[in-house]
């Protein structure tokens, strides 16, 4: 692609290259948009048990919202139809990818009414603002787990121990805060995640360990000493040892008014907000600050950072153990931001579906945000519909896939081919290349 | 971890390989000179019983006691964190191999109680630790053989209780319906992988969550839950539908330990003398290479995940027609994610992860006994696995523990690759 280039046909082709997907791929895309638009229209508007879903906006907020009633069917139909109306325009002329991609969650959050207008018509109230709070909630850890991914990978270095370093965070926070305060849990959550974090950076960047191994190895061992401490210290002293207490929801004082969103997004407990700020600040700092750009370049190629003067062992030593602290930050969140316990393999996972967050978010902070709080709401959505009585029942471990499916589907279909930072676990030796 | 002194430590019957270069000029330091993979992981198992032992003795509440008049007796501190840490591992070992108390009793069940709780173990391990292994030669990461093995499982569960069929046939049938079920499950992962470059990691995750559901889901259906309905339990499977006992009756091992040698020959043989594991190795060492020679890297892929799916259902089928022969929601057992770090210290090769089964199997049958006699938590066995594999992944840090001299080129081969890879 030289300057002196006139050939007309050449730039044609790259104008083509630019429009995104195959159109067998834009095709299938389109179908199940179609199929997804179909299925409200026909299914969920014709299987409701009663004529009207009543959407409840309550959780204590000073301005009182009345609930919302309306007639079912028509609902489930309209939102059908705009779905397959999308699908249809979609499959026969294709949008854009950015255009697709806000059609896709526009679309996805229509269906998502669209059954909860179809599972509220068994005549309780469908309570949105409690589902949205809680959702968040069951996100807040994903999505720092995922920051923690992603602060690690961006510079290099695959992070699947992210399950670990949480786990690690878990205990130290509960077992610091029951000794010295909730405060001494998160800065000991973080020390001990950041730790964990450190030892993750020691053997892939001087030792060369093969990094998707190390994390996994760093998992059994984090599991490992969890429960041999858990065993050895908590257990015969649980209230001397485990009984942290945890954080409460603090409502900020006029944000908090704010109908459906204050009780939502501002009345969280601290390491809630310390969230927002966090995924802020990794987001702008890795766009647009020149910390961000060494990042991304020793990310993608080493070589040529290294040319340019950037240290890049250090900067992977830093970025690695700043990606262990905030994971052991989202640790906490499980013992002293929510339930004030720890137990034994109280991640149960967390940490995979963080991770699963960072590579379908493509390793953005956006992207990993999106994914993570997509995990939160369908757990979430999965506690309030077992207390709807749908028109018909719906079994409640059935349902608990719904998430892993959807990831699965957005995987294949979505997201596709994704691609990591292109020395994402390729350990740097200088002068090797 | 820089105490212990190379001496402390004599592999020498792993040293035959050595053996010609002593003839000239035979030391210490000749021995130690090399990476030789058996001396690393002697090596590294050492290094993990040292700190494990730290472990203990931190952690016992005697020790801790007598430390705090350290200064008046120190004797007693050593003595009490001796005491914990030669009980650890003695449970470990009675629990695993021997309880030279069982000898005076006389019976053979007894004496043989250990090493059949063993074989137990260690079988569903070796077999999807072979299933993991097979997957990293092709460059795949099966972190799924959890939702594998929980599929077989529930094949295999359901043709054992539900179908009634003679003899030899009902456990052959069972054992195939739990390798198809396997197959099944890693089969989608390898078609997604192979038709949209799905990252398998995310894939094999999902699927482990996705075959939990299903085995929750039908672990409150009538006909596959068991009859009072109360308890999330299946119906247990026919006596017809177990593997025979090994050992006799009142022992645990049965034959589905032959099974996981005849698994281990087949994979030996696959990787080093079919043409398949020839491609196999291709894609795992060189995806562009292998394409450019002509090999379709997504017949590989489908390949091996059916492959891979097979071998983590013969675990599965291992745990429902042998161990636990009724499906639960727990039948796994952990099973998936200990072959991950047996294949590691498996390093690649089918009799490396036979015998890394086998360690870890012993761990894990002591670790009943550790618990059951002693005050030190069974997490250690796991805690010992983890550093185990981890010094094994890390021969540079061994070398630098034990002031080995690096020799060129013998660092561990790449098992797995990175997202990109």
């Amino acid at each position: 692609m030289s300057a002196q280039t006139t050939d007309e046909e050449l730039v044609v082709h790259l104008k083509k290259v630019q429009t995104g997907p195959s159109p067998k791929r834009r095709v299938g895309v389109g179908v199940a948009l179609l199929l997804v638009g179909v299925f409200s229209a026909l299914v969920l508007a014709t299987t409701g048990s009663r004529r009207t879903a009543t959407f409840g906006f309550n959780t204590g907020g000073a301005l009182h919202i009345p609930d919302v009633t309306f007639p079912q069917a028509p609902f489930c139909v309209t939102v059908g139809v705009l779905i397959a109306v999308a699908g249809a325009y979609h499959a026969a002329r294709g949008f854009t990818p950015r255009v697709l991609r806000a059609v896709g969650s526009v679309a996805g959050v229509l269906f998502l009414l669209s059954f909860l207008a179809w599972a509220g018509t068994g005549g309780r109230t469908v309570q949105l603002t409690s589902l949205l709070q809680q959702g968040l909630f069951l996100a807040a850890p994903l999505v720092l787990g995922a920051m923690g991914g992603i602060l690690c990978e961006r510079s290099g270095v695959i992070n699947v121990a992210i399950e670990g370093q949480m786990l690690a965070g878990a205990f130290a926070g509960a077992l610091l805060g029951t000794v010295g305060g909730l405060a001494a849990g998160i800065v000991g959550a973080v020390i001990v995640g950041g730790l964990m974090g450190l030892l993750l950076a020691v053997f892939a960047i001087k030792f060369l360990v093969n990094q998707v191994i190390l994390g996994v190895v760093l998992n059994v061992l984090a599991l490992g000493l969890t429960g041999f401490l858990f065993d050895a210290i908590m257990a015969n002293d649980s209230n001397g040892t485990n009984n942290p207490g945890f954080f409460g929801p603090v409502k900020i004082p006029l944000l908090g008014d704010i109908p459906v969103v204050g009780p939502v997004i501002f009345n969280q407990n601290y390491i809630v907000y310390a969230m927002y700020v966090i995924v802020l600040v990794i987001d702008v700092a890795l766009l647009r600050t020149r910390w961000g750009l060494r990042t991304r370049a020793v990310g993608e190629h080493p070589q040529a950072a290294d040319t340019v003067g950037i240290n890049v062992l250090r900067l992977r030593y830093q970025n690695v153990v700043m990606g262990g602290c905030v994971a052991g930050l989202a640790g906490a969140l499980l013992t002293i931001g929510s339930v004030g316990a720890f137990n034994k393999n109280i991640t149960s996972g967390q940490g995979f579906i963080a991770l699963a967050a960072v590579i379908f978010g493509r390793w953005t902070p956006r992207g990993a945000l999106g994914a993570a709080l997509l995990f939160g709401f369908a757990g979430a959505l999965q506690s309030v519909l077992s207390f709807l009585n749908t028109p018909l029942q719906i079994n409640a471990s059935l349902l608990g896939m719904l998430p892993y499916l959807v990831t699965i589907f957005a995987v294949a279909g979505l997201v596709g081919r994704v691609r990591a930072p292109a020395a994402d676990g390729e350990p740097y030796v200088k002068g090797s290349s | 971890m820089s105490e212990p002194a190379p001496q402390v430590v004599p592999p020498a019957d792993n040293q035959q390989d050595e053996a010609p270069q002593g003839g000239q000029r035979f030391s210490v330091r000749e021995i130690f000179r090399s990476d030789h993979p058996a001396l690393v992981t002697i090596l590294a198992i050492f290094a993990a019983v040292v700190i494990g032992s730290l472990l203990i003795v931190v952690s016992d509440e005697p020790t801790r006691a007598a430390a705090s008049y350290f200064t008046a007796a120190p004797m007693d501190t050593l003595s009490a964190a001796w005491h914990a840490v030669s009980g650890a591992y003695v449970a470990l070992f009675q629990g695993s191999i021997l309880n030279p108390s069982s000898l005076s009793s006389g019976s053979l069940t007894t004496i043989l109680g250990p090493i059949s709780e063993t074989i137990v173990s260690a079988t569903p391990l070796i077999l999807a630790g072979l299933s993991v292994t097979l997957a990293f030669r092709a460059g795949l990461f099966n972190i799924g053989a959890q939702g594998q093995i929980l599929v077989a499982a529930i094949f295999a569960g359901y043709v054992g209780f539900s179908w009634h069929l003679p003899v030899v046939l009902h456990v052959i049938v069972a054992i195939i319906a739990g390798v198809v079920g396997g197959a099944i499950w890693a089969g989608i992962a390898g078609v997604l992988k192979a038709k949209t470059g799905a990252h398998e990691v995310i894939t094999t995750i999902m699927l482990n969550y996705v075959a939990l559901g299903l085995i929750q889901f039908l672990l409150s259906v009538h006909g596959f839950q068991a009859k009072p309905y109360t308890q999330a339990i299946a119906t247990p499977v026919d006596g017809t539908a177990r593997y025979p006992h090994l050992l006799g009756d009142s022992l645990r091992a049965n034959t589905s330990f032959l099974i996981a040698i005849a698994a281990t020959i087949g994979v030996a043989w696959l990787l080093r003398r079919s043409t398949f594991g020839f491609r196999v190795r291709a894609v795992g060492a060189n995806q562009d290479a292998a394409r450019t020679a002509g090999i379709s890297i997504s017949r590989v892929y489908i390949g091996v995940m059916l492959l891979v799916g097979a071998l983590a259902g013969l675990a599965g089928s291992a745990q429902v027609l042998g161990t636990q022969p009724q499906v639960t929601a727990d039948i796994d057992a952990g099973i998936g994610f200990d072959a991950i770090t047996v294949a590691l210290l498996g390093r690649g090769s089918a009799s490396g992860t036979f015998w890394a089964g086998m360690l870890f199997g012993a761990l894990r049958a002591g670790s009943v006994q550790l618990l059951a006699s002693t005050s030190t938590p069974a997490d250690l066995v796991q805690v010992l696995q983890a550093l185990i594999v981890l010094f094994i992944a890390a021969p540079g840090l061994v070398r630098l523990i034990f002031r080995l001299r690096a020799t060129d080129g013998g660092d561990s081969a790449v098992l797995a690759k990175g997202w990109n890879g």
